[in-house]
C-alpha cells in the first residue's frame, strides 16, 4: 500500500529500497559466514584435550575479518543515517513557504474523524465533513491535527507517514499528492474499542473536480420532497438524531457526531466500516452497536416505519 | 517430577516437592471459584434495550445495571457534556440550573427520579429530553448525576475527567439554606 | 547447631572432606523438611526453580492468548471474540510476556546460575530473593484473576493516557495493570540488587572481572540496567494510578499536565527493557557456543565491551518509539543515530559467535542449533530495527504489523531461542537429567519453522497497511493470505513449544542421568554435582583462568577454611577477587512471605481506597521490623583444636 502517490510516499519508497538493499547484503554476508562455519566442521579443540585431526586456529585471520566487518557496518550505518536524515529534510523542505496551500483541520474523536476545511480569508466558505478528505492533485495541503479525547494517529499510507493527534497538542502535516486516486487512511494509534474501524477515505482529484466538490459541500441540504422523506426529516429534526448531528440548512446543528449535510457523497459510513449505500444506511441506522460495537452512536430502536422514513431522508443528503 | 530412585542423600533435590503440587491444586481450585463470580461493576453492555416508558414509583430493575457500573457512569459523564447539561448545571456546581453536587433534590434523588426529570423535564427550565436522547442515555446520565453528590461507590467513579477541574459548590450553610424535609426520601411531585 | 563436639570440626579442610564434609554441610545448608521448609527456603536454586516454573506457566498462558488472537485474525471481519475482549487479550498478552515471563525468567536464570558460575554457596540477600518471588507471584495472580473476572486491562501493555486515564478507562482495569507493574518492579529491583552484590562480592578467589563467564558479565549489566530503568516506569505507573484514584493531573493537558510525559517515562524504561530481555540471550549464546565448539568464545573482551555498550546505548534511544508524536525534528536525528549505533556492538557479537563456530570443533546438538536459529532470526530482526530507526521509514511503518514482526524477531529470536537452548543446556543442573535429544531436535524444528511462518508474513501485512492492535481488518486490502499464513504458523510454533514442554516434563522423570559435567563444559557450575547440593560446592574453588574446568580437568584447586557448622560465604574483593571476608548467610525465614503478603494487601487494597496506603503500611512495617529484628548473638566463632 505504501506507494509513491504522494511526496512522502515517493521519498519513502526510495529510502526503503536503499535500506532493503543494504540490509539484504548484510544478511547475505552473515548467512554466508554461518554456512561456511557449518560446512567447515573443524578448526581445532581448544578445551585442553589433544585434537590430532584439527586444523590450527586461525585467530589472526578472524581478527582481520572482524576489523573489516566492523568497518563495513559502521560505514553502512553512517550512510543510512545520512540518507535518512536528508530524506527527512527533503520532506520538511518540499513546500515553498510562499506557495498557496489548502488548510484542513482534522480533529480525531473516538472513533471517527471530524474534518474542517478552513479558508482564513473567506470564512463563509468553510466546510465541515467527516471521515473523508478531498485533495486537489499537486497542491500542498496543510493538515492541522488535533484530538478531543485520546491519542490517535493520522496515517494515509500512500500519501504520508504518521502523525499523532494528541489532546492538548497541535501537530501538523503537509500532504502533497502527485496522482489522482482513492486512498485509504487509518488511525494508527490504539484509541480504544473501535480502533480497528477508524478509517478515512481520501480522494485525490483534479483541481476542477476539487473545486466542484468544494462548491457542492458548501451548499445546504435540500428540503425533503416526498411524504416519506418529510416524515424522515421530521424524525431527524425532532428526535435523537439532531441531538448529536448537524445538517446545514436545517435546525440540526449539534457537533457531537459527524456532520450529515452531504452524507451520501461520501464513500463509506461510520469511518470506513460500511460501504455507502442504502443497505449500509439501513444496517447502520437500525443498529449501530451491532455494526460497530462500542462506538458512541446509541441504539435508538426505530420501528420499521421510522427506519424507512429516516433512511429515505438521509438518502437525499447528497 | 521426582528424581530417580537410586539417588540418595542431599543430592536428590527435587525442584518441586509434593507440598508445592498440593498448593498448586488448591490455588487452581480457588482460581476456578473466583471465575464463577462475575464482576458486574465492569460489565460493558453496549446495547441498551429501550422499553416503553416504564418508570414506576417503585424501584426500577434497571437501577442495578446503571448504578454502580463504572462503564455506564463514564458514558453518562461524556453525555453530560455532549448534551450540554453543563450549560445550566456547570460541572455539577450549578448556574442557571440548580447544583447537582449538593444533597438537595427538588424532584427526588433516586435513579428513577433523575431519569424521570431528564426525560420529562421539570417546570422552570428543565427541558424535556424524551425522544432527544435514548432511555439508555438518560439512565447513564442519571448514574453520573448521582455520582456528583457522592452517592456512587468511590471505586465506581473516576477520579477526574480529562478536562478542567470543577470547583466546589457552595455548601448549604454558605448559601444560608435549610434542608427541606423529606429531601432524600422521594419525589416531590409524587407527594403532592 | 553450633554445639561443638571434639569430633566435629568447625571448618572444611584436609581433616574434613568427602562424605563427612558432605554430611556436615548438608545438615547446615539443607532447607527444613516439608511444606514449611519449602515456604521458608532461602536457597537460590529453590527460588530460581519456582521462578522459572512460574514464568513458563505465564508463557503458556500468554501463548494461548496469542493463539486466540491469531484465530480471530485468521479471517477478515471475524466475529469470534468481541472487540472489548480482544483488547483485553492483546493487552494481557503483551503484559504477561513482558512483565511476567521475559524479565522474570531471565532474572531467574541469573538467580540460579550466577552463584554456581562464580563458585559461591548462595546468592546475596537470599531472603530478599524469596520476598521478590512472592511479590512477582502475587502480581501475576492479581493480573490473571482480574482477567478471568472480566476486569483485564484493555489499554495495551503501554497504557498510554488519556486512554488509560480516569475518563476513558472507567473501572479498575488499568488500576490493576498499574499495580501489577508495581509488583513486578519491586520483584525485579530486588533480584537485580542481589545479583549485582553477588557478582561483585562473592566471586571465587581468583575470578577477576576479566575472568568472569560472559553470562555473569551480562547479568551484571542487565541488573544495573534494571536498577536504572525500572524506577522510571514505577514512577510513571504511580503517577497514572494517582491520576486515576486521587484526581491528580499529571497527564491531563486541560490542567497543565501532559499526555506525552507518560510516553517519555514509559519508553525510558521500555526501551532498556528490550535489552534487559535480549542481553541474557547474549550470555546464554556465548556459554553454549563455547561448550559446543570446544573453544573459548572468540573475542571475549569485545563481547564484554559490546554488552556494556548496548547497556549504555539502550538509555539513549527511547524517543524512536515516539517519532510520530511531533517532537522537534532535529532532535530525532540524534535518536536515529543512537538507534543505528546499537547495530555496531550487535554486529560484532554476531561475528564473534560465528567465528567461534567456524574456528572450533562444533557438536551440532540442540543447544547449538538454537544458537544458529538465534543468529539468523536476530540478524533479520536487527536489520528491520535499523529500518525503524530511520525517521521517514518509521513514520510509515510505526504501529503496523511490520513492527509486530520486528520485535517478535528480536525478542523471540534474540531471547526465547537462546532461552530454550539454555534450558536444554543447563537442564542437567536443574534436574540431574538430560533432555531427550531426539524430541529436542523435533521441537526445535517446529519452533524455528513455525516462528518464521508466523512472523515473516507480518512484515508484509505491515507494508500493506495493517495497523497493530486491531481486532479485525476489512476485506479487499490483500491482508487475507498473510494473516491466514501467520495463524497457521502460530499453531506450528505452539506445537513446537508444547513438544518442548513435554520433553522437559518427560526428561525430568526418565531422561538419561547426567554426571556433573555431561557436556564437557568449562564453567564452575559444572564442577559440582547435577543437581548441585544445597551448599553448591564442598570446597570453594579457586580460579586462575576463564575456563577453569578445561585448564584443570581433574584437579580444580580449592580453598578451605569456611565454617561448616554455620552458613558462611566467602566474600572477595570487587576487582581482583582476593579473599576478603567471611560473611554469614541468612537462615530460612518465613518473614519474607509475611512481608510479601502484607505488601500485597497494601498494594491491592490501595486500588480501592487511597487510605489503604496509610493503614496498610502498618502491617508492612511490622513484618519488615520482624524480618530485620536482630536475632540474638551470632553463633560463636569456633576455635580449631
Amino acid at each position: 500500500m505504501s506507494g509513491g502517490d504522494g511526496l512522502d510516499g515517493a521519498l519513502f519508497n526510495r529510502l526503503f529500497a536503499l535500506f532493503l538493499i543494504v540490509s539484504l547484503t548484510m544478511l547475505a554476508l552473515v548467512l554466508a559466514f554461518l554456512a561456511a562455519a557449518w560446512f567447515r566442521r573443524g578448526g581445532v579443540r581448544q578445551d585442553g584435550v589433544a585434537d590430532e585431526n584439527g586444523r590450527a586456529s586461525r585467530e589472526p585471520l578472524l581478527r582481520a575479518l572482524l576489523i573489516g566487518w566492523t568497518a563495513l557496518i559502521a560505514i553502512g550505518l553512517i550512510g543510512l543515517t545520512f540518507a535518512s536524515f536528508l530524506t527527512d529534510r527533503g520532506m520538511a523542505d518540499a513546500i515553498p513557504p510562499d506557495r498557496r496551500t489548502i488548510n484542513i483541520i482534522v480533529t480525531a474523536k473516538q472513533f471517527w474523524w471530524d474534518v474542517n476545511y478552513a479558508f482564513d480569508n473567506e470564512p463563509s466558505k468553510n466546510i465541515r465533513t467527516a471521515n473523508e478528505l478531498h485533495l486537489p492533485v499537486g497542491v500542498p495541503a496543510r493538515v492541522t491535527l488535533k484530538s478531543s479525547d485520546v491519542i490517535h494517529s493520522f496515517w494515509i499510507p500512500n500519501l504520508a507517514g504518521k502523525q499523532d493527534l494528541i489532546p492538548g497538542r497541535v501537530n501538523d502535516l503537509v500532504l502533497l499528492p502527485n496522482r489522482t486516486g482513492v486512498f485509504r487512511g487509518q488511525c494508527a494509534e490504539f484509541c480504544g474499542i473501535q480502533h480497528a474501524h477508524m478509517a478515512l477515505d481520501v480522494t485525490v482529484e483534479s483541481r476542477a473536480q476539487f473545486a466542484n466538490w468544494l462548491a457542492a459541500q458548501g451548499k445546504p441540504a435540500p428540503a425533503p420532497a416526498s411524504p416519506l422523506q418529510k416524515a424522515g426529516y421530521l424524525y431527524v429534526m425532532n428526535r435523537e438524531c439532531s441531538g448529536c448531528h448537524a445538517i446545514a440548512g436545517t435546525a440540526a446543528n449539534a457537533t457531537v457526531g459527524p456532520d450529515l449535510t452531504h452524507l451520501m457523497s461520501r464513500r463509506s459510513l461510520a469511518a470506513g466500516t460500511l460501504p455507502m449505500g442504502r443497505a449500509g444506511l439501513y444496517a447502520w441506522v437500525a443498529d449501530p452497536q451491532g455494526v460497530k460495537p462500542g462506538n458512541n452512536m446509541p441504539y435508538v430502536g426505530l420501528d420499521a416505519n421510522e427506519l424507512h422514513a429516516v433512511t429515505a431522508y438521509l438518502e437525499t443528503l447528497k | 517430577m521426582r528424581l530417580p530412585k537410586g539417588r540418595t542423600g542431599c543430592l536428590s533435590h527435587p525442584p518441586l516437592s509434593p507440598p508445592c503440587i498440593q498448593g498448586g491444586r488448591l490455588a487452581c481450585a480457588l482460581f476456578l471459584c473466583l471465575g464463577l463470580t462475575a464482576c458486574d461493576r465492569e460489565q460493558r453492555s453496549l446495547n441498551g434495550q429501550p422499553k416503553a416508558e416504564t418508570i414506576a414509583l417503585a424501584n426500577d430493575p434497571r437501577d442495578l445495571s446503571y448504578q454502580e457500573n463504572s462503564y455506564q457512569l463514564s458514558q453518562g459523564q461524556r453525555l453530560y457534556k455532549w448534551m450540554n447539561c453543563s450549560g445550566c448545571h456547570a460541572n455539577g456546581g450549578g448556574g442557571m440550573g440548580p447544583p447537582l453536587m449538593d444533597d438537595e433534590w427538588r424532584y427526588g434523588g433516586r435513579m428513577e427520579d433523575i431519569v424521570r426529570t431528564i426525560l420529562h423535564g421539570r417546570p422552570n427550565g428543565m427541558p424535556r429530553f424524551e425522544g432527544k436522547i435514548t432511555e439508555q442515555e438518560a439512565w447513564q446520565i442519571a448514574s453520573y448525576v448521582r455520582s456528583l453528590s457522592a452517592q456512587q461507590g468511590q471505586d465506581v467513579l473516576s477520579a477526574r475527567p480529562d478536562s478542567m477541574s470543577a470547583s466546589e459548590p457552595p455548601t448549604l450553610a454558605e448559601r444560608g439554606k435549610v434542608l427541606p424535609e423529606n429531601n432524600l426520601t422521594g419525589p416531590k411531585d409524587e407527594q403532592n | 547447631m553450633n554445639v561443638l563436639s571434639g569430633k566435629e570440626l568447625p571448618r572444611d579442610g584436609e581433616m574434613l572432606q568427602g562424605e563427612a564434609l558432605h554430611a556436615r554441610l548438608d545438615k547446615t545448608w539443607r532447607r527444613d523438611p516439608g511444606l514449611w521448609g519449602w515456604v521458608t527456603t532461602t536457597d537460590h536454586k529453590d527460588i530460581a526453580h519456582r521462578y522459572i516454573v512460574t514464568a513458563f506457566t505465564f508463557l503458556v498462558l500468554g501463548g494461548l492468548l496469542s493463539l486466540v488472537m491469531r484465530l480471530q485474525l485468521a479471517t477478515p471481519e471475524s466475529g469470534l471474540i468481541s472487540p472489548d475482549r480482544y483488547d483485553q487479550i492483546f493487552t494481557m498478552h503483551g503484559t504477561t510476556m513482558m512483565f511476567l515471563f521475559a524479565v522474570p525468567v531471565m532474572e531467574a536464570m541469573a538467580v540460579f546460575l550466577v552463584p554456581l558460575m562464580i563458585g559461591s554457596r548462595n546468592i546475596a540477600f537470599p531472603r530478599l530473593n524469596a520476598f521478590s518471588y512472592w511479590m512477582y507471584l502475587a502480581g501475576g495472580i492479581l493480573l490473571w484473576v482480574a482477567f478471568i473476572l472480566n476486569i483485564g486491562p484493555d489499554a495495551g501493555w503501554f497504557s498510554y493516557p488519556p486512554l488509560s486515564g480516569p475518563q476513558f478507562s472507567p473501572g479498575k482495569r488499568i488500576d490493576i495493570w498499574a499495580q501489577m507493574v508495581t509488583f513486578t518492579e519491586v520483584a525485579a529491583l530486588a533480584v537485580s540488587v542481589e545479583t549485582v552484590a553477588t557478582i561483585l562480592k562473592q566471586r571465587a578467589p581468583g575470578m577477576t572481572l576479566a575472568r568472569m563467564p560472559l553470562f555473569v558479565w551480562v547479568s551484571l549489566v542487565v541488573s544495573l540496567m534494571v536498577i536504572f530503568s525500572m524506577p522510571a516506569v514505577a514512577l510513571a505507573s504511580s503517577f497514572l494510578i494517582a491520576d486515576r484514584l486521587v484526581g491528580t493531573q499529571f497527564f491531563n493537558p486541560a490542567e497543565h499536565g501532559d499526555a506525552l510525559l507518560w510516553q517519555h517515562m514509559f519508553w525510558f524504561f521500555g526501551h532498556p527493557e528490550v535489552y534487559i530481555i535480549f542481553l541474557p540471550g547474549v550470555g546464554f549464546v556465548s556459554e553454549i557456543t563455547a561448550t559446543f565448539t570446544r573453544r573459548p568464545v572468540f573475542g571475549y573482551p569485545l563481547l564484554v565491551l559490546a554488552v556494556v555498550a548496548i547497556g549504555l546505548l539502550a538509555f539513549g534511544l527511547w524517543v524512536h518509539h515516539m517519532f510520530a508524536t511531533g517532537l522537534p525534528r532535529l532532535g530525532y536525528a540524534f535518536y536515529t543515530a543512537a538507534s543505528m549505533a546499537v547495530a555496531i556492538p550487535s554486529g560484532i557479537q554476531i561475528f564473534c559467535w560465528i567465528a567461534t563456530i567456524w574456528d572450533g570443533r562444533p557438536r551440532w546438538e540442540t543447544p547449538l542449533l538454537y544458537v544458529v536459529a538465534f543468529i539468523i532470526t536476530f540478524v533479520i530482526g536487527g536489520l528491520t530495527g535499523v529500518m525503524l530507526a530511520s525517521v521517514p521509514l518509521d513514520l510509515e511503518l510505526h504501529d503496523t504489523y511490520f513492527v509486530v514482526a520486528h520485535f517478535h524477531y528480536v525478542l523471540i529470536g534474540g531471547a526465547v531461542f537462546p532461552l530454550l537452548g539454555a534450558i536444554t543446556y543447563w537442564f542437567p543442573k536443574f534436574t540431574g537429567r538430560l533432555m531427550s535429544e531426539r524430541l529436542g531436535k523435533t521441537s526445535f524444528w517446529f519452533v524455528f519453522l513455525g516462528f518464521q511462518l508466523t512472523f515473516a508474513p507480518m512484515h508484509w501485512a505491515g507494508i500493506l497497511g495493517m495497523p497493530r492492535r486491531v481486532y479485525t481488518y476489512p476485506t479487499g486490502l490483500g491482508l487475507e493470505q498473510v494473516n491466514l499464513l501467520a495463524t497457521i504458523g502460530a499453531f506450528v510454533l505452539a506445537t513446537g513449544f508444547a513438544l518442548f514442554l513435554v520433553n522437559s516434563l518427560m526428561s525430568m522423570r526418565r531422561g538419561t542421568v547426567a554426571g556433573a559435567n555431561p557436556w564437557d563444559a568449562s564453567g564452575l557450575e559444572w564442577a559440582t554435582s547435577s543437581p548441585p547440593p544445597p551448599y553448591n560446592f564442598p570446597h570453594i574453588p579457586v580460579v586462575s583462568s576463564r575456563h577453569p574446568l578445561w585448564d584443570h580437568r581433574d584437579h580444580l584447586p580449592v580453598m578451605t577454611g569456611l565454617r561448616v557448622d554455620d552458613r558462611e560465604l566467602l566474600l572477595t574483593t570487587v576487582m581482583e577477587a582476593r579473599p576478603d571476608l567471611r560473611e554469614p548467610s541468612p537462615l530460612p525465614s518465613s518473614w519474607p512471605l509475611w512481608a510479601a503478603i502484607t505488601s500485597t494487601i497494601l498494594f491491592i487494597s490501595s486500588i480501592f481506597t487511597p487510605w489503604a496506603v496509610l493503614y496498610g503500611s502498618v502491617p508492612v512495617a511490622i513484618t519488615l521490623i520482624a524480618w530485620f529484628w536482630p536475632k540474638g548473638p551470632v553463633t560463636p566463632e569456633p576455635v580449631i583444636q
